[in-house]
């Protein structure tokens, strides 16, 4: 089975994948008659070379840790949850129900309410094509599909019709009210003198992104939940053996999936816009899919993976204010990226292998 | 001496064209991107149009998600962009907030009527109007007395587009149906053309013969699929009549293009405040040109000039979904 290292596993394959999507990258902003290394430079200066731009990177980062967490746990129990996108579009909802119904005292009681609001509406999403799936044997995929666009259309239909405020032609919430503001990044460093750049949108939530990573490691590796979950995903028949229920583990980790996935709101609902707009998930429930595969599942892994996500949307911004370079180039990026360590993973891997077995050999 | 010269030259000729570059205007276009076919292009058309004419240059960026309206807005009045167009609704949100940061950085907004920011010059279009004279012409030229509405998204602006052409379906055959439909519920129902195209097939299996897209990209599905099976289309924002001549009937008009070449044009002298564009202003309005003029008889013309004198003029008085929330000919 080893037929390389483990530091080589983790490292070298993601580390090679993303190189050959660079290359590639780099021949493609050629042939469009840009010059590479700039294009380079500037994302890295744009992402990664100022507190502003570190906020941005973050603040996408924080989307993508909740959503890829969501996927790595369905994963884990072999289930292919691709309806983060609806459940965080529920979860927006329950942040916004949450922040506009009840007058908050304070920010951190506010978090922790439109934090409940936000899990339960995105477990309650996820509910549906979980009891299918146990139930009836309807497949996960197609109905959190499904799921996705349903979302969208009661989103749409709550927006337009019941929260659009009286006088505003923007299908969107009227703003939440100041007690329910989340601290940014720079609110929460300037006490400890470093001054973050206070128009980035990185806020608190990125903390209770990675207080998620540890509870989603320790849920999966330290629980007796975790292992049941994890021997259901390694071997159905195996894990009904073990007395282990199929149905109330299907249930329970896309209850827990979904969760995680509605989370995400109170990083773009309710730190970011303040306000619940039509489009406010905008895609990141299925680059958290991306995220899942690149991290392998791992809490870990799924941080440094969202990060690299968030430096290439934000870097992306950068290049679309400052180059020629058009936007379809920067997806083009983008899916390379996805590309390269998503689904061209043997490609690196294989040959990677066959050199560690050689050198092996060599050494025997 | 002559080295001196010189160098006090370039660094005049420095300052000079740094002064210039940051008097540079900028166009932020929304989610669309500015080859949508439809509203984003008409602006991108507008601005080309100056910049060749001017020989200027301008900044531009197509948004690709919701946290970049603010950054967009921030970065470009940082680098001393002015004034900085924007397009689209969901700018205004962002507008209310950065505007006031940047009181000498002029700010224009298309399609935003309703925000209290001094700087900020916001250009609505009188969209009921124009779509009730195309609604005229849709009713005068239907013959099964039903007429098809597809829209994008189900969203005020598209209602209030869908209001007024349905009275002014009504207007000339009170009798009519209007048949309705959105494309879909994610911003990927303003770019596709094959469920534009179902759609007009769904419409003309319920008896229309004329349909009206008002869904940006996906309204080309909807005239092709017309022009295919031989019934009337009618275009929108930009004139669409040359997609298929003689198969469409007309196009509203919504010089969102002139609104940005103007807007330009005045450059950093601009005059800010609310401005409503609607016929009178010819910010909207119907297009007839060689490709349709067989279609439009010169007794639907009479009508519809006539109409369009009387709204000018107030005599008619065209119910806009924006004013109540609600419209008089069509449910949605």
């Amino acid at each position: 089975m080893d037929m390389m290292p483990k530091w080589a596993e983790v490292t070298l394959v993601p580390l090679i994948s993303l190189v050959l999507a660079a290359i590639l990258s780099a021949l493609v902003i050629l042939a469009i008659g840009e010059d590479p290394v700039e294009a380079v430079n500037l994302m890295v200066t744009g992402a990664l070379g100022s507190t502003y731009g570190w906020g941005y990177t973050l603040y996408y980062a924080t989307n993508f840790l909740f959503t890829g967490l969501a996927v790595s746990v369905a994963f884990h129990a072999g289930l292919f949850n691709i309806g983060g996108e609806g459940q965080a579009m529920l979860g927006g909802l329950g942040v916004a129900l949450a922040c506009l119904l009840i007058p908050w005292p304070h920010w951190t009681l506010a978090l922790l309410g439109a934090a409940g609001a936000a899990a339960l509406f995105g477990a309650a999403w996820a509910a549906i094509p979980a009891f299918l799936q146990a139930k009836r044997g309807s497949h996960i995929v197609i109905t959190t599909i499904m799921f996705n666009f349903i979302g969208a259309a009661v989103l749409n239909y709550v927006l337009v019709n019941l929260m659009r405020p009286p006088g505003s032609m923007d299908p969107a919430t009227a703003r939440f009210p100041e007690a329910t503001h989340l601290p940014t990044l720079h609110d929460i460093l300037l006490p400890l003198g470093i001054n973050f750049s206070k128009s980035a949108p990185a806020n608190v939530t990125f903390l209770i992104a990675l207080l998620a990573c540890v509870l989603v490691w320790f849920l999966l590796w330290r629980t007796w939940l975790g292992y049941e979950i994890r021997s259901y995903g390694k071997s159905e028949p195996g894990a009904k053996y073990a007395g282990i229920s199929p149905v109330a583990i299907t249930m329970i980790a896309m209850l827990i999936s979904g969760a995680l996935a509605g989370l995400m709101a109170i990083n773009n609902v309710m730190g970011e816009a303040e306000r619940l707009v039509l489009n406010a998930v905008e895609g990141a429930g299925f680059i958290g899919i991306a995220v899942a595969l690149m991290g392998r599942s791992h809490p870990f892994g799924v941080l440094l993976a969202a990060i690299l996500f968030g430096f290439l949307y934000q870097g992306g911004a950068e290049l679309a204010l400052w180059t020629s370079i058009p936007r379809e180039l920067i997806v083009v990026i983008q899916a390379l990226v996805i590309l390269f360590t998503g689904a061209l993973d043997n490609m690196v891997r294989m040959p990677l292998e066959r050199l560690f077995l050689m050198l092996r050999r060599g050494r025997a | 001496m002559t080295f001196l010269h010189k160098f006090l030259g370039a660094t005049a000729a420095l300052g000079l064209s740094s002064a210039a570059a940051l008097a540079e205007p900028a166009v932020i276009f929304d989610l669309g991107g500015k080859f949508d076919k439809s509203f984003n292009e008409a602006a991108h058309n507008g601005a080309s149009r100056w910049a060749e004419e001017t020989g200027s240059t301008y900044r531009e960026i197509e948004l690709q998600s919701e946290a970049q309206r603010e950054q967009a807005l921030r970065r470009f009045a940082e680098a001393g962009a002015n004034p900085i167009i924007t397009m689209g609704f969901a700018m205004a949100d962002p507008l209310s907030t950065v505007a006031p940061d940047y009181p000498d950085t002029k700010f224009v907004a298309i399609d935003v009527t309703w925000l209290d920011a001094p700087n900020v010059r916001q250009i609505g279009f009188a969209e009921h109007e124009g779509s009730y004279l195309v609604g005229m012409l849709a009713g005068m030229a239907s013959e099964s007395g039903t007429v098809g509405f597809i829209g994008g998204m189900d969203i005020p602006l598209i209602r209030h587009f869908g209001c007024g052409y349905a009275q002014g379906v009504k207007a000339v055959n009170p009798d009519a149906t209007v048949v309705a439909n959105m494309t879909g519920t994610t911003p990927a129902a303003w770019n596709d053309p094959v469920k534009g195209s179902e759609l007009t097939k769904a419409q003309i299996s319920q008896g229309a013969d004329v349909i009206y897209a008002a869904a940006g990209g996906t309204g080309v599905g909807v005239l092709q699929t017309a022009a295919d099976e031989n019934i009337l289309s009618i275009g929108v924002d930009s004139n669409q009549n040359h997609l298929h001549p003689g198969k469409v009937l007309t196009s509203m008009l919504k010089r969102v293009d002139v609104a940005v070449y103007d807007a330009l044009t005045a450059g950093t002298d601009l005059e800010t405040g609310v401005f409503t564009l609607g016929l009178a202003e010819e910010g909207v309005g119907y297009a007839l040109d060689d490709n349709n003029a067989p279609l439009v008889s010169d007794e639907m013309k009479a009508a519809v000039d006539e109409a369009r004198e009387k709204i000018i003029s107030g005599d008619l008085e065209v119910a806009s979904y924006y004013a109540t929330d609600s419209c008089p000919a069509l449910d949605f």
